[in-house]
């Protein structure tokens, strides 16, 4: 034999592997409450029905194939619940299958689902819901959270104006709750970096904006006075898109529309990002959106977690994730990790254009005593939640 | 070819003439530029570019044969290996290298690549002579580093996603090891006469020292920049002195080349250099290290025995690779 010590080492390695194979073996299921969308001016952009699982089910093949070496075995089980559907016994379905769980639900359901007694024991990542308080008073200590809180979206953005000096801020927001919760981001992280919002309005049009917006716009926004940058709470994507260019004074536009902080957006290509994008495209015949980062980000947390502890067991994968040793490669040009106050998940905010990215939050100069990621969102002094100590 | 000063170096001194006009007396280094779709190569006398060459889409990893008289050009988005005439600039042939070439290495038998196909999980062994393919073999997700043992009977594949450096004997073609390292591993080297392997580890933010012999870890390399946050600090591409006693390791956007003393795995220096610093060359003798800097689009020239930067050299767009021709 060529390599007698190499072999030697092969059969241990079959062996441990054998034995491995037969405990590590983690399913994980992936439950969808479906919501109805309100009606908006333009269906341009349709939000594909499969936004979220097709992440997850990246994640997936990206665990499967790390598995592979290590003989750990991953399975994923995906559950819809139609619009009014019976959300509850579902999840009670799904606990029993797993006590992993990708939580694509609104902010109401990940409590509801979080507080029943058969999930106390689970591990819940919440990869759709950007509520803040979800990640303040309203937290869970079973439940973690994949994806970006608004205030991480909307301190990117102040960071931004910030960093571009347009320190004075204009806002328009919809009516939509999302609008609304989104607008309130925006306001305390103005205040957060020590902006000026000099004035805002409602969107209260209800006519087709795709015929009238060159003329309604300029006159809405006449009346805003004089400011650097127009900030737009349209998180559903109704009326956003006729503001910019039509506006009275000639300004850049922020928030849903423009210039946009997200989770993630087709145009990232830095960090091996590119290749990220090219493997979500084969799998899923579409761009990657910021709910397929949160799921895949989620899956891989799992996957992570079992391969550094070669375990299966829910407690000993939570502790991992929510240590200091536990590290993901997101993509974003940093390493990725749990905030041990809230169960967020740190990471940098993407500022992009629809053909470009503009800038990476956190920007430089935001500075922090322990990572600079945490001047986005709520960093632990701000934090109001007690359920991780 | 013929600049004015070299026409008033002929009439000056014709000795110093012939010195110039002959590029193949100076060594060269050749750097990819990923995003340019060209080689620029720089001469080690002048620190000048003194070549473009285009090539197929974005080019990354880059080596030459072992009489020097091929180079061998990763194309990753052509999905191509491209064999080049370095005397003319001309691709001779195509190789069938997999989707996605990012890195490769040849074995010493000076005939076998081992190519990493970043976007298939894949490394793939061609045959150079025949041009086939003589095997593929099953990796992690994205594979990247690439080397091989000096003896030949190892090569290493690195995987980013599965965070991985795969173990493959090169006469069954197969693995036969498996070990983890930190996150995101970019770049693998056999040192000490073969008995160890280093593996990178950009995000993870180390370097892991493994005994070859039975595949254990060995000790692991931290790196700590002033001034610089740890998250930036991503050591990606790294090479050995002639004596193999001292490493420098490219820092990627901590915009830093550490000098690392390869017995101990103590940290003797850092040395600024362009932006996202990401590999490297030496020169023939090794007394100059050349890096290749992505976001600032140049080549930072640095004296080993001073361990200081001497200059930059404007390249092509997003230098990647580079390697160094006689």
């Amino acid at each position: 034999m060529r390599f007698p010590k190499f072999g030697l080492i092969l059969t241990c390695l079959t062996l441990f592997t054998h034995g491995a194979m037969a405990e590590v073996s983690v399913p994980v299921v992936y439950l969808k409450q479906t919501v109805e969308r309100p009606p908006v001016l333009s269906n341009l952009d349709p939000i594909p029905e499969d936004e979220g699982d097709m992440g997850a089910q990246l994640g997936l093949a990206d665990n499967l194939t790390t598995g592979t070496f290590l003989g750990h075995k991953y399975s994923l089980l995906t559950r819809i619940v139609p619009v009014g559907g019976d959300l509850m016994t579902a999840a009670k379905e799904a606990l029993a299958e797993s006590d992993l769980i990708i939580l694509d639900a609104p902010a109401t359901d990940v409590l509801a689902i979080a507080d029943l007694e058969v999930a106390q024991d689970a591990v819940l990542f919440n990869v759709s819901s950007a509520q803040n308080a979800l990640r303040d008073q309203g937290c869970r200590a079973n439940v973690l959270h994949s994806l970006p809180s608004s205030l991480m979206r909307t301190d990117a953005i102040m960071q931004f104006a910030r960093s571009r000096r347009w320190d004075t801020l204009a806002l328009i927001s919809g009516e939509h709750p999302d609008d609304l919760s989104y607008a309130h981001s925006l306001r305390r992280s103005a205040t957060k970096f020590g902006m000026k919002l000099k004035s805002e309005k409602t969107w209260v049009f209800d006519a087709d904006m795709r015929r009238n917006a060159a003329q309604e716009v300029p006159l809405f926004t006449q009346d805003l006075g004089k400011y650097d940058l127009l900030l737009i709470a349209d998180e559903v994507q109704d009326f956003g898109r006729y503001i910019a260019y039509n506006t009275w004074l000639p300004r850049p536009v922020a928030g849903s529309e423009g210039l946009i902080a997200s989770a993630w957006s087709p145009v990232v290509e830095q960090w091996g990002a590119a290749q990220l994008q090219s493997r979500f495209t084969e799998l899923a015949g579409r761009a990657m959106r910021p709910k397929d980062y949160a799921a895949w980000a989620a899956i891989r947390t799992i996957g992570e977690a079992v391969t550094r502890t070669n375990s299966a067991d829910t407690e000993t994968l939570r502790g991992y994730i929510l240590s200091d040793d536990f590290e993901l490669a997101g993509f974003k040009g940093r390493p990725l990790s749990y905030r041990q106050w809230n169960g967020q998940l740190r990471q940098p905010i993407p500022l992009t254009q629809p053909r470009a990215l503009v800038a990476l939050a956190p920007l430089p100069g935001y500075l922090h005593q322990h990572s600079e990621l945490d001047t986005l969102g709520l960093d632990r002094p701000e934090s109001n939640c007690e359920v991780f100590q | 070819m013929i600049s004015p000063s070299s026409h008033l170096a002929r009439l000056l001194s014709l000795p110093l003439f012939l010195g110039l006009a002959s590029p193949a007396l100076a060594a060269e280094i050749w750097v990819t530029n990923e995003k340019d779709d060209t080689v620029s190569v720089i001469d080690i006398d002048t620190l000048e570019v003194i070549r473009t060459i285009e090539t197929g889409e974005r080019p990354r990893g880059i080596t030459f044969s072992k009489d020097f008289s091929r180079v061998y050009i990763c194309a990753s988005d052509s999905d191509t290996v491209q064999v080049m005439d370095p005397e003319t600039g001309k691709i001779l042939h195509d190789l069938p290298s997999g989707e996605d070439p990012e890195q490769f290495v040849l074995h010493p038998n000076d005939r076998h690549l081992y190519i990493a196909n970043e976007d298939d999980a894949v490394t793939t062994v061609v045959d150079t002579e025949t041009r086939t393919v003589a095997a593929q073999i099953n990796v992690g997700i994205e594979p990247e580093g690439m080397a091989v043992s000096p003896d030949g009977k190892i090569a290493i594949t690195t995987s980013e996603t599965t965070n991985m450096a795969h173990w493959i004997d090169t006469e069954t073609r197969k693995l036969f090891a498996n070990t983890l390292v930190d996150a995101r591993p970019r770049h693998a080297e056999f040192t000490a006469q073969g008995s160890e392997l280093w593996v990178s580890s950009e995000i993870g933010g180390t370097i892991t020292v493994f005994n070859t012999a039975d595949q254990t870890e060995k000790g692991k390399i931290t790196f700590e920049v002033k001034g610089v946050h740890p998250d930036r600090v991503q050591p990606v591409g790294f090479e050995f002195t002639e004596d193999e006693k001292t490493a420098f390791v490219a820092l990627g956007p901590s915009n830093h080349i550490a000098v690392v003393n390869a017995e101990t795995l103590a940290v003797e220096d850092y040395i600024l250099v362009g932006r996202r610093v990401w590999h490297m060359a030496f020169s023939p003798d090794k007394s100059l290290l050349f890096t290749t800097n992505g976001v600032s689009g140049d080549v930072t020239v640095i004296d080993v025995a001073k361990r200081d930067a001497i200059k930059s050299i404007k390249v092509g767009r997003f230098p990647w690779g580079a390697a160094m021709r006689p």
